[in-house]
């Protein structure tokens, strides 16, 4: 099997803190990759060093095959990463299918065939698909500060699907979501990666985690701790130790 | 599926349009007979150009700057020098448009590094260099002796030197940047530039350049500045360093303000208004520009959509119907 992305040696240090320290991994095509850890032990930071928005201080990640590391993050994203954010990052003052709009806009087209292209009943139908799918389509004219937090999480998710992304970082989907909406996101997970798209997923709801995961990787203090399938982590000492302190 | 795209119903265009065409054809008519009066006309077309420009930088993209009056100064000089020296004003406006879009695009690399008053300040530098440059250049400028007998323009032949002939040269300036902005607002860069001003951080992260689209609205936004200049420059066929103080760029922030940034009809509103309240308020004296600061801060305050945004109250409130929207 290939992997999709690798990360090898990945530092990020803010003055005396360092949030990751050296973290090698790979997410393998086809693949949901589980990350977790403790509070604080530097996922979020791998996830923005990973796409762009932070600058490791050391360390390289590939993304098929591809060195990314310092690229910016919209060549990151054009080239086929999609992410959600531990809090949700909208354009709170633009339509919901602005919304979905937007996040495919600039991967079609050159900058000049932007201003000229006024016909966009291609992307209409798509977004209205996916709104559709995720449920929110009655909402596609609303202001997008104006609905629930649920649905600006499931908008978020739906604004990374437009692009069609080969791989697709999600901090923390279930947080804030009702156990119901929770499951219908796992399910359509699930459904896109049986379709060939490929995770990695930052979650704290352990029953999520083991149920939807192929492997899972363990922060804790910057540093993978473990790394195995489900069953193996469950009953891995050092894990335990650094969820309970034990 | 109804309703599936937003596009506003043809009929609606066209009243906008015969509205705005009708109040541009209707100055001369009432106020031809005065000098002043269509000077004024004429000076708040080249505003409304002007903040029309600030809104593209600012309403739409959210990146202050404080150097449109530098922006809207080498127009003007330009325009000045080179018809000054026999060239076309017709040669010479372009010029100036292309000056002013480089000097934007420059402008707006630190907006790439610094954001908010980190930015104004290095904008407001921008416009005191440019400043130093109209006064201090002398021998170029003239410093604050000025550049005194610009020539207004003629178009194929037709003369364009009249007051009504000059004022209509600036409508049709005006209707067609009008158009322009439409154009671009509905397009796809003015969805980036709005996604821009919400949230850059994720505007990056679904594929948006910052380099390229914070660029092009600090361009464009110049470049509107510099035809206001370029129409300046003849219309007071005179220039000096005084017109285009740093100060000045505040106008244009007030202008947005008070008629609603980030809105399509913000810069009329704005312009308008800042130029008449003085008309009104002349008995006031020195009191003049307490009137003004204060009613900016009530706006800033209470309505920070200007203006135009109590306009939406009206349309909402009394006639119960959806406010005209211009821009997606
Ligand atoms: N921009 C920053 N400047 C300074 N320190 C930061 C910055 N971002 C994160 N940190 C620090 O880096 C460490 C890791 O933070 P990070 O957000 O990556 O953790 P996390 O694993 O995502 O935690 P959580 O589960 O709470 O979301 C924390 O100690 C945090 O305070
Ligand atoms: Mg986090």
């Amino acid at each position: 099997m290939n992997n999709i992305l690798e990360i090898a040696g990945l530092r990020k240090k803010f003055y005396q803190l360092e949030a990751v320290a050296g973290v090698d991994f790979e997410v393998r095509e086809g693949e949901i990759l589980g990350l977790i850890g403790p509070n604080g032990s530097g996922k979020t930071t791998l996830f923005d060093c990973i796409t762009g928005i932070q600058r490791p201080t050391a360390g390289e990640v590939r993304f098929m095959g591809k060195r990314i590391t310092r690229m910016k993050p919209h060549c990151i994203y054009q080239l086929g990463i999609g992410r959600t954010f531990q809090l949700v990052q909208l354009f709170p003052g633009m339509t919901v299918l602005d919304n979905m709009i937007m996040a495919i806009q600039e991967s079609e087209g050159t900058v000049l065939s932007r201003l000229f292209q006024m016909d966009e009943s291609k992307d209409e139908k798509k977004a209205i698909e996916l709104l559709e799918f995720l449920n929110i389509i009655h909402l596609k004219d609303q202001i997008a500060k104006n609905i629930s937090y649920g649905q600006q999480k499931l908008l978020d998710m739906g604004m990374v699907l437009m692009s069609k992304p080969k791989l697709i970082m999600l901090d923390e989907p279930m947080a804030g979501v009702n156990a119901t909406l929770g499951k219908e996101i796992a399910e359509r997970l699930i459904e896109l990666n049986r379709r060939g798209c490929s995770f990695l997923i930052i979650e704290h709801n352990m029953r999520v985690i083991m149920n939807l995961c192929h492997r899972i990787v363990v922060l804790d203090y910057g540093k993978k701790i473990a790394e195995g399938s489900p069953e193996e982590i469950q009953n891995n000492k050092q894990v335990l130790a650094a969820y309970f302190g034990g | 599926m109804a309703n599936l795209t937003r596009k506003k119903r043809p009929v609606t265009r066209i009243l906008h349009w015969t509205i705005f065409l009708g109040v541009i054809g209707c100055v001369p008519v009432i106020f031809g007979g005065n000098a002043y009066y269509m000077y004024v006309a004429t000076l708040i077309g080249i505003y409304i150009i002007t903040s029309m420009g600030l809104n593209f930088t600012l309403g739409y993209t959210g990146q202050i700057s404080l150097g449109h009056a530098a922006f809207m100064g080498l127009g003007a000089y330009t325009v000045a020098l080179m018809t000054l020296n026999g060239y076309s004003f017709w040669l010479a406006l372009p010029l100036g448009v292309l000056i002013t879009f480089v000097a934007g695009l420059a402008l707006g690399l630190p907006s790439l590094r610094v954001k908010h008053h980190y930015l104004a300040l290095v904008t407001l530098g921008f416009g005191t260099v440019i400043y130093l440059l109209f006064s201090n250049e002398y021998e170029i400028t003239g410093g604050f002796s000025g550049l005194p007998g610009i020539p207004r323009p003629s178009f194929f032949g037709l003369d364009l030197s009249s007051d009504i002939a000059f004022y209509f040269l600036v409508a049709a300036f005006l209707v067609l940047l009008t158009g322009i902005a439409l154009w671009i607002l509905n397009s796809r860069w003015g969805r980036a530039f709005k996604a821009i001003r919400e949230n850059d951080m994720r505007a990056e992260m679904v594929g948006v350049s910052l380099l390229t689209y914070k660029l092009l609205a600090f361009a464009i936004g110049a470049a509107y500045a510099g035809i206001a200049g370029g129409l300046l420059a003849p219309l007071m066929k005179f220039v000096d360093p005084t017109s285009f103080p740093v100060h000045e760029s505040f106008w244009f922030l007030i202008m947005l303000i008070i008629g609603g940034s980030g809105r399509f009809e913000g810069p009329f509103v704005g312009a308008i208004v800042v130029m008449l309240l003085p008309q009104f308020l002349r008995g006031t004296q020195q009191l003049y520009f307490v009137i003004f600061a204060a009613i900016t801060l009530i706006l800033l305050i209470f309505w920070p959509g200007g203006l135009t945004s109590l306009l939406d109250v009206f349309f909402r409130r009394v006639l119960r119907r959806n406010p005209p929207q211009f821009t997606k």
